[in-house]
């Protein structure tokens, strides 16, 4: 008698076929969407598509992946993190001041810069869990705090809104290297941020397709209260994906500070919204529980596509706003309408 | 006279079980004081409470409750909306913290701090909600928060492919065939997701299983296998709480049932001393009922 009763919904339901497989991930629609702009500019912009144009491409959408994967993590975990673009700045203006007025080898300030950076992080999560509040306020104030401080230190300290030029410091070599340094492959000039991008994704693709963490991080942007009560620790998972984003916040800052020498304190606000727009494209839901890495990957690569595409199709850089606004609709729609017919037809 | 009750049943099966068992149990069970010296021989509960009472704020949710649960037998907890059920089973599930009274697991005496205490100590629960996160995979639901792992150090991950076959072999055993264990686990019928719900926790070798109102949101033929399951688990030789508001389906498999009446404990019967109808009409309120019978003019 089981057996009838169970088998006959199992009947009802269509064999998932490969397409319908294909068609329930969320990159789809940033994937499509990532062609669709390819296109588009490879039509309408000359040398869109050459080699050095790549590494261009390649670069731009690298300095906003490397903060949407920590990003998407996050918010896979159901949480925001309004704090994300000027944390980078932040992190940048530590590392620099650090190794300045301690005359200490530029490797030392960022380690410091690392630590302080990641105290940020659990500071996010730690208040949010303690205290209950959604992670939009709880960021926004870490948001504003941050610019505050940003600026309010280097005046303080330098007396001007930019640190003082730490080129000639020990280690600055090896630290640009490390951050910020141009590599040739196969003729085309190559960020290191390329490769920093890269991988952080395989290593978040990782940990969440592959570890008790990624799991976890499901579970808790799914049903926090659910992931509770089978005894998942909702709370450190929270705070972890917190200093996630310090450390990719980390890298993006010593980055911002290698590329050149110094750092003006009042860049970074309104990255936060880049990232999670990357993010959204990439298919991550807004409200948790559903997303991936390299769909963030892709987000990030069609926002680089589409600010240099303008560049190179001498467009007013003017426009780049409403095509940024117009394709995370665009996105977004794709990826609600995919999802539901993947589920519809399950 | 509840307590003589329990003391007659439970002496009864020990005797049953074995004629080894008064040697070693009286030492080991404070709670046999209580019934005196009859209590010789009288088997441990897996969870005893007693005198249990929790407050929110001002509000008394509990007050005064008291239940056990033996290893293969099903302890149905019987009670209205706002009766103070789900009060109840957040204490043993370790999701609250009782004010007054004892909650013994194994005969001692304890307090859970958190559902992973109360996992560790065997104590499974299945929750209305399931405790399911929709758009997971099934098998990723299935081991959420215990996932087995291979390798080492940096390595270390996830056993995908055990978990997969588990998961499916498992429900297998409980009769659901998913040729797909990696459609998310919101695409299920709500029975399968209960039952998907005790074979996990059956799996990872629950002690006591804990089911609040499984077949609440179910239809009839949807609550008839899912009863079968609970009384599978038991028959594994489980002790399972069954919360409900269903007294047809409390009697179908209960051995001793519990009615709560707004926070209070207002009867204790084991599976004899009491017939359906007079636990469906205790449960729909007694004597409430006679005065509503007459209230409606029907009598």
């Amino acid at each position: 008698m089981s057996a009838a009763l169970d088998t006959v919904p199992e009947e009802r339901i269509p064999q998932g076929s490969p397409l319908r497989k294909l068609l329930a991930r969320p990159e789809l629609g940033s994937v499509v969407g990532a062609l669709a702009v390819l296109v588009f500019f490879a039509c309408t912009a000359d040398g869109f598509l050459r080699a050095s144009s790549l590494g261009t491409v390649l670069y731009a959408s690298s300095t906003i992946g490397i903060m949407a994967v920590p990003v998407a993590l996050l918010m896979i975990g159901g949480e925001f993190d309004l704090s994300a673009g000027v944390m980078v700045t932040s992190s940048a203006l530590i590392s620099s001041m650090f190794s300045y007025q301690m005359t200490a080898n530029t490797w030392v300030g960022a380690g410091v810069s690392l630590l302080v950076t990641l105290a940020v992080g659990a500071f996010n999560g730690f208040v949010l869990t303690r205290t209950k509040l959604p992670s939009f306020i709880v960021t926004l104030g870490t948001f504003l705090m941050l610019t505050g401080l940003n600026l309010g230190l280097t005046k303080l300290i330098d007396g001007t809104v930019s640190t003082k030029s730490i080129a000639d410091m020990q280690g600055f070599p090896s630290a640009r290297a490390v951050f910020a340094s141009t590599l040739t492959v196969g003729g085309v000039d190559l960020k290191v941020t390329v490769l920093w991008w890269l991988g952080l994704v395989v290593l978040a693709s990782w940990i969440l397709l592959r570890t008790r963490a990624g799991n976890w991080i499901f579970a808790v942007g799914g049903d926090r209260e659910a992931a509770r009560a089978v005894g998942v620790p909702v709370n450190r998972t929270r705070i972890g994906l917190y200093m996630g984003v310090a450390f990719g916040a980390w890298i993006s800052g010593q980055h911002l500070l290698f590329s050149f020498d110094a750092v003006q304190s009042g860049e970074g606000v309104g990255n936060e919204l880049i990232y999670i727009i990357a993010a959204v494209i990439g298919g991550c839901l807004i409200t948790g529980g559903y997303g991936s890495a390299v769909g963030s990957a892709v987000g990030a690569l069609l926002f680089g596509m589409t600010s240099k595409g303008i560049v190179f199709a001498e467009w007013n850089p003017d426009w780049f706003k409403f095509f940024l606004g117009a394709m995370l609709l665009l996105a977004t729609l794709l990826n609600h309408w995919v999802r539901k017919r993947a589920e519809a037809a399950k | 006279m509840t307590e003589s009750k329990q003391a007659a049943t439970g002496s009864g099966r020990a005797t049953a079980s074995g004629p080894s068992a008064p040697a070693g149990t009286p030492a080991e069970t404070p709670a046999g004081s209580a019934g005196g010296a009859s209590g010789a021989g009288e088997r441990v509960p897996l969870v005893e409470l007693t005198g249990v009472a929790k407050r929110y704020g001002t509000v008394r949710a509990l007050e005064g409750v008291g239940l056990e649960v033996h290893a293969g037998e099903i302890t149905c907890v019987l009670g209205d909306n706002g009766a103070g059920k789900s009060t109840l089973i957040k204490i043993i599930a370790g999701l609250h913290q009782h004010d007054a009274g004892t909650l013994r697991i194994d005969g001692e005496e304890t307090r859970l701090g958190s559902p992973r205490e109360a996992l560790d100590l065997g104590i499974a629960t299945v929750h209305q909600n399931l405790a399911v996160v929709p758009l997971m995979p099934v098998w990723r639901n299935f081991f959420l928060g215990s996932e087995p792992r291979k390798g080492s150090g940096p390595f270390k991950r996830l056993d995908t492919e055990h978990m997969r076959r588990t998961t499916r072999a498992e429900l297998l055993r409980m009769g659901i065939d998913l040729r797909d264990v990696d459609q998310p686990i919101g695409t299920l019928s709500g029975g399968e997701r209960q039952c998907v719900a005790i074979a996990r926790a059956v799996y990872f070798g629950a002690k006591v299983l804990v089911l609040d109102e499984p077949t609440a949101a179910l239809g009839v033929k949807q609550s008839g296998v899912v009863l079968k399951y609970v009384a599978a688990a038991r028959d594994q030789g489980l002790g399972v709480v069954l919360i409900t508001h269903n007294p047809h389906h409390a009697h179908l498999v209960g051995d001793r049932f519990v009615l709560l009446r707004r926070g209070t404990m207002v009867g204790h019967h084991t599976r004899d001393g009491i017939t359906l109808d007079e636990l469906t009409r205790q449960m729909a309120g007694g004597a409430d009922l006679d005065a509503l019978v007459h209230e409606l003019g029907r009598d």
